[in-house]
């Protein structure tokens, strides 16, 4: 069944390069206008599946349909995607307005149409003073945005950005991520962008994709993967994670203990609904540095759990400290505390205290 | 290209480059080249002796008899012949060359191998060698004969044909090198990113591969053309008195008719020739406005 609404239907790809699977049977869909990102640490395979979108590689299975044509032995010179290089690509020996016009040109479009559509391409990404200018005169940033420009004039289905970012220097970078998603919602084009960068792809996307050798472990929107992974390696890629690894000792209801060889004393978790956990069973326990609260009092909040720890480290970093703590003798957890009139309490490195969270805070996953 | 900090410059005069390093290269060149040239050039505008010799006389003589249109058409005609060698090895070179840049590096290692291999042997053997094929009973008329492709064997030796067969033969590598080193530069995602907007291959090749191979392609016709002009060994055996070109010329002038002056003249005549045109050329190669003086 084909989802019409949808720009990029891929099912069950797989591309192979030897033995090993680079891309193993992914299978995504891509609704029109989305800002979709595959993330995943390099070699994740998710270049692969870019290039295969493109044309570039042919998959070794699985099919993928843009706009619900299948794209079975198209060409990339005939495919409805533009990709935007991590390189860039632009041509050295054309000015910029002659990158951007390459591509309607390839088209056969009229000198007028081509003209206009130019100016309006090099309008959207703010570079109309610098069409005479040949790339190697432009910065980084502004090299980037002839790149956009030159993918855009196309007004392809399908924008593909391989490592947007990536060439850029910080403070750019974070311009362009809001830049780059106001463009998308202009052009109201598909987006859809690999990058290993877990920030970049949180605040620019829709929806994320996170892959790891060569398989999508998990799609969901920013949100749902920072606050509700649903592996280990999806919450430590995608921001910090604290973990606990434990065993279920007793089971009430909707709750359970757990109990960790690897620090002193149990905690209670909420049980997930779709685990199937038993008492004895090993399990995760997974809570955001955010989520974590230090207190050097006895008192406990109501639904609270804490841990007997003690500060490892403090890492002062502008607007917040990190707290290292260290909960055994394998086990540190990062605690991220805000630096108000609160942040101010003097905690050193030996102090003891106990680290404290709501429990609807901790996440469980199943071993 | 012009952007970038002066950085070199301040370095220059660092022990790392003094200047002693051009002594022996300089020594060579002032010795050997500067030197002998000069030679020629007074010689040029001095006088035939009776016997042969050299009459120490300022005249322009020599270069006034070059008028002659004798002269003009031996050098149209070389000037055609390397033309049409160049074009040939450009159209061979560039697609052997481009295969050679996108292979995967083992291959790369033994194509360029292969390209050099002629080099081992001498170049007046392998004119031999190619004697030996062209002639009425050789190797190729035999072939062709006992294909049954012709009734009679064609006559290839001694011919402008056979010129231009030889100097392609002698100068492909001189072509297949330099567009390789250009054609290896050009990024492949250039090539990919062309492709992606809409280019077919045939556009890919006109305006992204050949404009970014321009420095090698105009070094590669430069490298073959002005060797193939001033040619003598080859002309000589394979074109034999039919096909003079200007450096069969020279040769005479020199060797046989023992005018030194005359040949003198034709040699800075030629000489001045092959400077205007590589001049030419090479304004040509950087008059794009875009490329080199946008800065």
């Amino acid at each position: 069944m084909v989802d019409q609404s949808a720009s990029i239907d891929i099912a069950s790809l797989v591309k192979r390069h030897g033995a090993t699977l680079a891309v193993d049977h992914v299978s995504l869909t891509v609704p029109r206008g989305e800002f979709f990102s595959l993330l995943g640490p390099s070699g994740a395979g998710k270049t692969s599946v870019l290039r295969m979108i493109a044309g570039f590689e042919t998959p070794d299975e699985g099919t993928i349909r843009i706009d619900g044509r299948s794209m079975e032995a198209v060409p990339p010179n005939r495919r409805p995607v533009n990709l935007v290089f991590q390189s860039y690509a632009l041509f050295p020996h054309m000015t910029v307005a002659e990158n951007v016009a390459f591509g309607p040109t390839m088209q056969g479009a009229s000198r007028a149409d081509i003209t206009s559509r130019v100016r309006l391409a090099l309008d959207m990404v703010k570079l109309s003073s610098k069409e005479e200018r040949l790339p190697s005169q432009l910065s980084g940033g502004e090299q980037q945005r002839v790149a956009l420009a030159r993918a855009l004039v196309n007004r392809p289905s399908v924008l593909l950005l391989d490592e947007p970012l990536s060439a850029l220097d910080q403070q750019l970078r974070q311009e362009m991520q809001v830049e780059l998603k106001s463009i998308q919602a202009r052009a109201a084009c598909t987006f859809v962008c690999v990058t290993h960068h877990q920030e970049e792809a949180l605040t620019m996307s829709d929806r994320v994709a996170v892959m790891h050798q060569g398989r999508v472990l998990q799609v969901g929107s920013p949100q749902d993967l920072y606050e509700a992974p649903g592996s280990a390696f999806v919450a430590r890629f995608i921001g910090v994670s604290n973990e606990l690894r434990g065993i279920v000792r007793r089971i009430d209801g909707e709750r359970a203990i757990v109990q960790s060889p690897e620090c002193i004393g149990e905690i209670q978790i909420v049980l997930p609904m779709h685990l199937p956990i038993q008492v004895g069973s090993p399990v995760t326990v997974l809570i955001r540095p955010e989520r974590l609260r230090l207190s050097t009092t006895v008192q406990r909040l109501s639904g609270e759990q804490s841990l007997a720890a003690s500060v490892d480290k403090v890492l002062y970093s502008g607007s917040d400290r990190r707290y290292l703590v260290r909960l055994g003798e394998h086990v540190v957890w990062n605690v991220r505390v805000p630096n108000d009139e609160s942040g101010r309490n003097g905690l050193v490195p030996g102090d003891n205290l106990s680290v404290r969270w709501q429990i609807s805070d901790a996440v469980v996953l199943s071993e | 290209m012009n952007s970038s900090p002066p950085a070199g410059r301040a370095e220059a005069s660092s022990p790392v480059a003094s200047w002693w390093l051009l002594g022996p290269g300089l020594l060579w060149m002032g010795l050997l080249f500067v030197v002998p040239l000069s030679l020629v050039l007074v010689i040029s505008f001095a006088e035939r002796g009776t016997y042969g010799g050299i009459v120490w006389s300022f005249s322009l003589t020599n270069y006034l008899d070059l008028l002659h249109p004798l002269y003009a058409r031996i050098l149209g005609q070389s000037v055609l012949l390397a033309a049409v060698t160049t074009v040939l090895c450009l159209i061979m070179g560039f697609p052997l060359a481009y295969y050679i840049a996108r292979t995967t590096p083992r291959r790369q290692g033994i194509l360029l191998l292969l390209v050099m291999i002629p080099f081992w042997t001498n170049f007046l053997v392998r004119t031999y060698a190619w004697m030996f094929i062209l002639r009425t009973e050789g190797l190729l008329n035999t072939l062709l004969l006992k294909l049954g492709m012709i009734t009679a064997p064609i006559e290839l030796l001694y011919s402008n044909t056979a010129v231009v067969i030889g100097l392609v033969y002698g100068y492909l590598p001189f072509m297949v090198l330099p567009l390789f080193v250009a054609l290896e530069q050009v990024d492949r995602t250039l090539v990919e990113a062309a492709w992606d907007l809409y280019a077919t291959r045939w556009a890919v090749l006109w305006r992204i591969i050949v404009p970014l191979a321009r420095p090698g392609i105009i070094a590669g016709c430069l490298l073959v053309f002005i060797p193939s002009l001033g040619a003598f060994l080859t002309p000589d055996l394979l074109g034999g008195a039919r096909s003079m070109m200007v450096g069969n010329l020279i040769q005479h002038e020199f060797l046989v008719a023992r005018d030194w002056p005359l040949g003198a003249a034709i040699s800075c005549l030629l000489m001045l020739f092959v400077m205007g045109m590589m001049r030419w050329l090479l304004h040509a190669a950087s008059s794009r406005p875009r490329q080199e003086d946008a800065s």
